[in-house]
């Protein structure tokens, strides 16, 4: 295996709304060019964690550290695309006018620009479609529009909150398919789910249970430590109750 | 600047494709424009009034053009007829004493039955006494209500419809998710706001220029200063409401409490903007007009419009409205610091 470099380190990472404390003492180092995935029921701090590095929010405790610096820092943001678990789209706005919109953001312009949104059109598959008012989307197109704003601006590092919730089986394979692609440019691409059969297709996974990382590992190694034959069984393996 | 210009062309592109809001910030002033303008302008109200018992020199003399005039033998007869309001007064004379009973429960009525009364018995005989020469140093004599109100309303309506629509736009940037999402690019907070500001303004300057062209040029609204600097008040004016409606957004979680500002924020800015003479407010409550942005528009679209003032007149109030604005904008960007505190 090639040298491994840490894109995201995440150290003694700490957070408590009040008195309700959602992630606690997180370790935990992602590396340059794997899909790393988040693995979790729903609650259980994967999107509290996934906005710290994207800089939305900040730790209570301990540090973020994306390419080597610390979060939360403009600087960085440009090198970070993220997908919200919400679509976060102007529905008043056709596909083409949002993405316009953003990638003016990115400081894209020209021909550069219209390559862009075409090329990220084309990896969602919605470059039939750009004409269309978002509000007349389907959830699924929603999501896949949100994929492409933030492919935008070529980012070396992608965070991506539930990208394929309500996208159907086929489209489903193709975005892991682009995401792979995405990976094989040398980009890293963290990744949230609850879905098992998805997190066999991350280079890495960490198990996420009531803010505590339970595991880290590839599948095969995580499946190995604990005898079991899914990352299902896996999980509940770890989560303490076999 | 690339980042305000895209955030100024997107605002401005929601703003054109909700149809229905246009109509609402455009026509909907206009039209309680119109409905004010024939309130205020319509026709002076003729009193009707009994005379009983008049002598005939009394009733010669008097003028009948500007009240309907009912004789009665008895006096009981007018007074039933005023209890059932269907005579405002009637006037009695006992022994040649003329007694004056008023039917008094409307204002408005009371006062031109009063007026008429007064008329008629001023002693006209004194033809030698010298005709008083009317002058006014502002306006004319003939200014009307609808005059002197027009440029608090023009003032107002900027106002209301900024902070309502600013407000519920930034609320809604909030809620969908949007501002989250343009807090993870390169956007700096304060693009996100002037952003906001400018394509607003540039609607504002529209919307204002259409609505004030209408109250001056279709309902002849005085008009003695210059046009222009109408303008730049309502601009700066529009300013302050955008930026008040923005961060007052922010404290509100739906559409419904955003609303609930209006009779906290926006009704009593009406009371103290000049509306209404400001000189028999209770003392206590008279400071409430100095931290009331309309009240410095108001007072300088009056001054533009009634009293023909230029721009050395009013620079004192662009200023302060400018001071409003930008206290409003920094504590925008303090509050987005919960979002992203970079």
């Amino acid at each position: 295996m090639k040298q491994k470099n840490a894109c995201v380190s995440i150290q003694n990472v700490s957070k408590s709304f009040g008195t309700h404390s959602v992630l606690r003492d997180i370790h935990l180092d992602i590396y340059e060019g794997e899909i790393f995935g988040l693995l979790g029921p729903s609650g259980a701090g994967k999107t509290t964690l996934v906005k710290e590095l994207a800089g939305l929010d900040t730790p209570t405790e301990g540090t973020n550290f994306l390419f080597g610096q610390k979060m939360p820092n403009l600087s960085l943001i440009e090198r970070i695309g993220y997908m919200a678990q919400s679509d976060a789209l102007y529905t008043e706005l056709s596909a083409k006018e949002n993405l316009r919109f953003f990638s003016e953001l990115y400081g894209l312009k020209g021909k550069k620009q219209a390559e862009r949104m075409e090329e990220v059109a084309k990896v969602v598959q919605l470059s039939n479609h750009l004409a269309k008012v978002v509000s007349n989307y389907s959830g699924g197109m929603k999501r896949r529009l949100s994929l492409a704003i933030a492919l935008l601006h070529e980012p070396e590092l992608l965070i991506l909150d539930e990208p394929t919730v309500g996208i159907d089986p086929v489209l489903r394979k193709n975005i892991w398919h682009a995401f792979q692609e995405l990976k094989e440019q040398g980009k890293t691409l963290i990744v949230t789910t609850h879905v098992m059969d998805e997190a066999d297709k991350c280079d890495r996974l960490g198990l996420l249970r009531d803010g505590k990382l339970i595991a880290v590992g590839t599948p095969d190694e995580l499946k190995k430590q604990t005898g079991t034959k899914t990352i299902e069984e896996a999980f509940l393996y770890f989560g303490g109750e076999r | 600047m690339m980042r305000v210009t895209a955030m100024v062309k997107r605002i401005l592109k929601q703003l054109i494709r909700d149809k229905r809001t246009i109509g609402l910030l455009i026509f909907a002033p206009i039209l309680v424009l119109t409905m004010l303008y024939f309130v205020f302008t319509g026709d002076d109200y003729i009193p009707r009034i009994g005379l009983v018992d008049a002598p005939e020199p009394f009733v010669e003399q008097m003028d009948d053009s500007k009240a309907a005039i009912t004789i009665f033998k008895e006096e009981g007869e007018a007074e039933e007829k005023v209890a059932a309001q269907e005579l405002d007064a009637y006037i009695a004379f006992v022994d040649n004493q003329p007694e004056l009973v008023l039917e008094g429960s409307d204002p408005t009525v009371t006062g031109a039955t009063m007026e008429w009364v007064q008329e008629a018995f001023q002693p006209g005989q004194q033809e030698n006494m010298p005709q008083l020469k009317v002058e006014t140093v502002f306006g004319s004599d003939d200014m009307g209500q609808f005059d002197y109100f027009g440029p608090v309303l023009l003032g107002f309506f900027v106002f209301f419809f900024v902070f309502l629509i600013a407000g519920v736009s930034f609320l809604r940037e909030r809620t969908t998710g949007t501002l989250e999402r343009l807090l993870a690019t390169p956007l700096r907070k304060w693009e996100i706001v002037v952003g906001y500001v400018i394509g607003f303004g540039i609607f504002t300057m529209i919307q204002s220029t259409i609505i004030a062209s209408y109250a001056v040029y279709v309902l002849g609204m005085v008009m003695e200063g210059a046009f222009f600097h109408v303008l730049l008040v309502i601009l700066l004016l529009s300013f302050t409401a955008l930026s008040l409606g923005i961060l007052l957004s922010t404290f509100a979680h739906n559409e419904l409490q955003m609303m609930q500002f209006i009779p906290i924020i926006v009704v009593p800015q009406i009371f103290f903007s000049g509306l209404f003479n400001l000189e028999t407010v209770a003392e206590w409550l008279s400071w409430i007009s100095y931290i009331t942005p309309l009240y410095y528009a108001a007072d300088a679209l009056r001054d533009i419009m009634v009293r023909g003032y230029g721009f050395a007149e009013i620079y004192m109030n662009l200023i302060i409205l400018l001071g409003f604005t930008l206290f409003f904008i920094m504590m925008n960007i303090l509050v987005l610091r919960k979002f992203r505190t970079m």
